[in-house]
């Protein structure tokens, strides 16, 4: 188990995080996702060892590793730009963890051999242990780094941005290959991204962070669903933000019916195709707000100058007084 | 209509291939024509006036024993030089790349000063400071290190030349290296020292070796500097550089030429040499 108390750190003037807890089970697959300067990323380095929080202590599995170094933690890193190293072969890199250790604990050359020929198949890199990282694609090379920080046999695996600079397709199936990974593997892994389509689709539990804090930790259907704060329900999916007269309403594009009578009055501003949906962008009449709605695709297209009435099937209530 | 059949361009005959970037005419010539006024025909000149001077005379005057020993120091101290400067030039690269200080864009400006200063002015400080009497000199003489007017003497004017090529080779690489290849290391388990050496060394060293071959290359080619404080011994401290141009002195043209064309060849090897390995260790990489 992975234990964060009360972890705070600045840089200078700039407080990256205020007082985080954060209790990750045996197993479990994380995502750290805010947008950038929300403290994600520092909170990732100080639970590798990359970097020392001012204040608070960081547990795996009830030791105190606050003050160990990186090289003492046995965590896998996967960094956002791979970090490869470039005058090595795919082999030698996937192997470096295995070759530096020290002489009584370092397996034999034909075990480094062997466990290194074992892991680039099991990120389906056979036969290219001979290469260079410079000949491989992104997404190859990305497997090289994942395949190289599993050779220590971590006890945790962290990877920051691990996707952020493949191409969309690339992206797409290394996400669901590092999925199936992971249920195959049972490896408590923790990831950072910016990207909520990528923490619901992958996670098992999802911290929301912003400005240094955790706004809500919780299942992706419970995040989507039920966000805690405003900021999540914003960040988290696409909201509709309006003024009540008890506060902020959001409420999601997909859960809005159209009406005939009883509705608030929309201006049709401009119309696309979302799939098997019609998305509708325009402006409340009364509020003089811009809504985005989905409308089935079955019904003719909405066209820009129409009036549609609408009226949300669900929605949520934010006070800003009581938040 | 007639059906007439594109011919493909002739392959044997275009021994450059089709590109996208244009000018390669111009640039190419341009290229052939600078290099043949300011490098190539001084260069075939001295080959010319050399070869006009025959064989045994020229074998005589090339390899007499006053003009061996003055190869041996010149190469050697050159060498030398370079090596101090692969190591310490490293290190003022590294502390340029890696650390925020006070000051730290005058140390880089200083840095590049040797390029500037006449080198008589840096020759004849180093003796100054070397010198016997010397503010360095007079701690050194008593322990019985004598640095001017001996090899150790030439060697630090050489190393004070030559700084600047490997501070300047090698600190855009290590800038571009990146944190995050060290922080990789570290989380694989490497020790500081692992780390060094099998990840940061190996991927500066094509950078280093450049710096270097310049270093090495600008040492042997050294005049200025070295005449001051390396006291002029013939077969002891007299550089080649100097044998030249008291050959000059004396009207001995042609023996000028032919220790200049000895220097030359010996030079373009070791250079060639350091480039093929080079291009051998970026083809590794295949980047």
């Amino acid at each position: 188990m992975i234990k964060v108390q009360n972890i705070t750190k600045r840089f200078g003037d700039y407080a990256a995080l205020h007082g985080i807890d954060l209790e990750i089970e045996d197993g479990e697959f994380i995502a750290l996702l805010g947008p950038s300067g929300s403290g994600k990323t520092t909170l990732l380095r100080i639970i590798a060892g990359l970097e020392f929080q001012d204040s608070g202590e960081v547990f795996f599995n009830g030791d105190d590793v606050s003050t160990k170094k990186v090289a003492d933690r046995q965590v896998g890193f996967v960094f956002q730009q791979y970090a490869l190293f470039r005058h090595m072969t795919v082999a030698e890199n996937v192997a470096f963890g295995l070759t530096v250790k020290k002489r009584r604990d370092r397996p034999s050359k034909a075990a480094i051999k062997e466990r290194a020929e074992e892991l680039l198949r099991l990120v389906q890199l056979e036969g290219l242990g001979q290469r260079y990282p410079g000949q491989l694609s992104g997404g190859q090379r990305q497997r090289v780094a994942l395949a190289r920080a599993l050779a220590i046999e971590p006890k945790l695996l962290l990877l920051d941005e691990p996707f952020g600079a493949l191409d969309a397709k690339v992206r797409k199936d290394l996400r669901r290959w590092l999925r199936d990974l992971h249920k195959q593997m049972g490896l408590t892994s923790i990831f950072v991204t910016h990207d909520q389509e990528e923490a619901l689709e992958l996670a098992d539990r999802v911290v929301v962070m912003d400005h240094g804090k955790i706004e809500q930790i919780g299942t992706p259907e419970e995040i989507y669903m039920n966000p805690a704060t405003p900021f999540v329900s914003h960040f988290v999916g696409e909201t509709n933000r309006i003024a009540g007269n008890d506060g902020e309403i959001h409420f999601r594009p997909h859960d809005v019916d159209v009406v005939t009578e009883g509705g608030e009055a929309v201006l049709v501003d401009n119309v696309f195709r979302k799939g098997g949906w019609w998305r509708v962008e325009g402006v409340l009449a009364e509020a003089g707000l811009v809504v985005e709605f989905d409308v089935d695709a079955g019904f003719p297209q909405p066209s820009p100058g129409d009036t549609i009435l609408i009226r949300p099937r669900r929605s949520r209530l934010f006070n800003p007084e009581k938040d | 209509m007639s059906t007439t059949t594109l011919s493909p361009p002739r392959a044997a005959r275009r021994w450059r291939k089709p590109s996208v970037l244009p000018g390669f005419g111009l640039t190419f010539g341009f290229t052939l024509g600078w290099l043949s006024l300011i490098v190539l025909i001084p260069i075939a000149a001295i080959f010319l006036k050399a070869a006009g001077m025959g064989w045994s005379h020229f074998l005589e005057v090339g390899f007499s024993s006053r003009a061996l020993s003055a190869y041996r120091l010149s190469f050697g101290t050159a060498a030398a030089a370079g090596l101090v400067n692969a190591v310490f030039g490293l290190l003022v690269a590294w502390v340029l790349v890696r650390y925020v200080f006070p000051g730290k864009a005058i140390i880089s400006a200083l840095v590049d000063l040797p390029f500037a200063l006449p080198t008589a002015v840096a020759g004849i400080a180093l003796t100054a400071l070397y010198a016997p009497n010397g503010w360095v000199g007079q701690f050194l003489d008593p322990l019985g290190i004598k640095v001017a007017f001996t090899p150790l003497g030439i060697t630090i004017a050489l190393v004070f030349i030559g700084l600047p090529f490997v501070v300047r080779s090698v600190e855009p690489v290590l800038a571009d290296l990146g944190k995050d290849v060290e922080e990789a290391a570290a989380t694989l388990g490497a020790t500081r020292s692992q780390t060094f050496l099998r990840v940061i060394f190996p991927a500066i060293a094509p950078a280093l070796l450049t710096g270097f071959a310049m270093a090495f290359a600008r040492g042997v080619g050294e005049y200025g500097s070295v005449i001051f404080i390396s006291g002029n011994m013939p077969g002891k401290t007299e550089i080649a550089p100097l044998l030249i141009v008291t050959q000059l002195e004396q009207y001995a043209y042609e023996g000028a030429t032919a220790i200049a064309v000895v220097m030359m060849l010996v030079s373009f090897t070791i250079l060639l040499g350091i480039n093929a390995v080079q291009a051998a260790g970026r083809k590794r990489m295949g980047a």
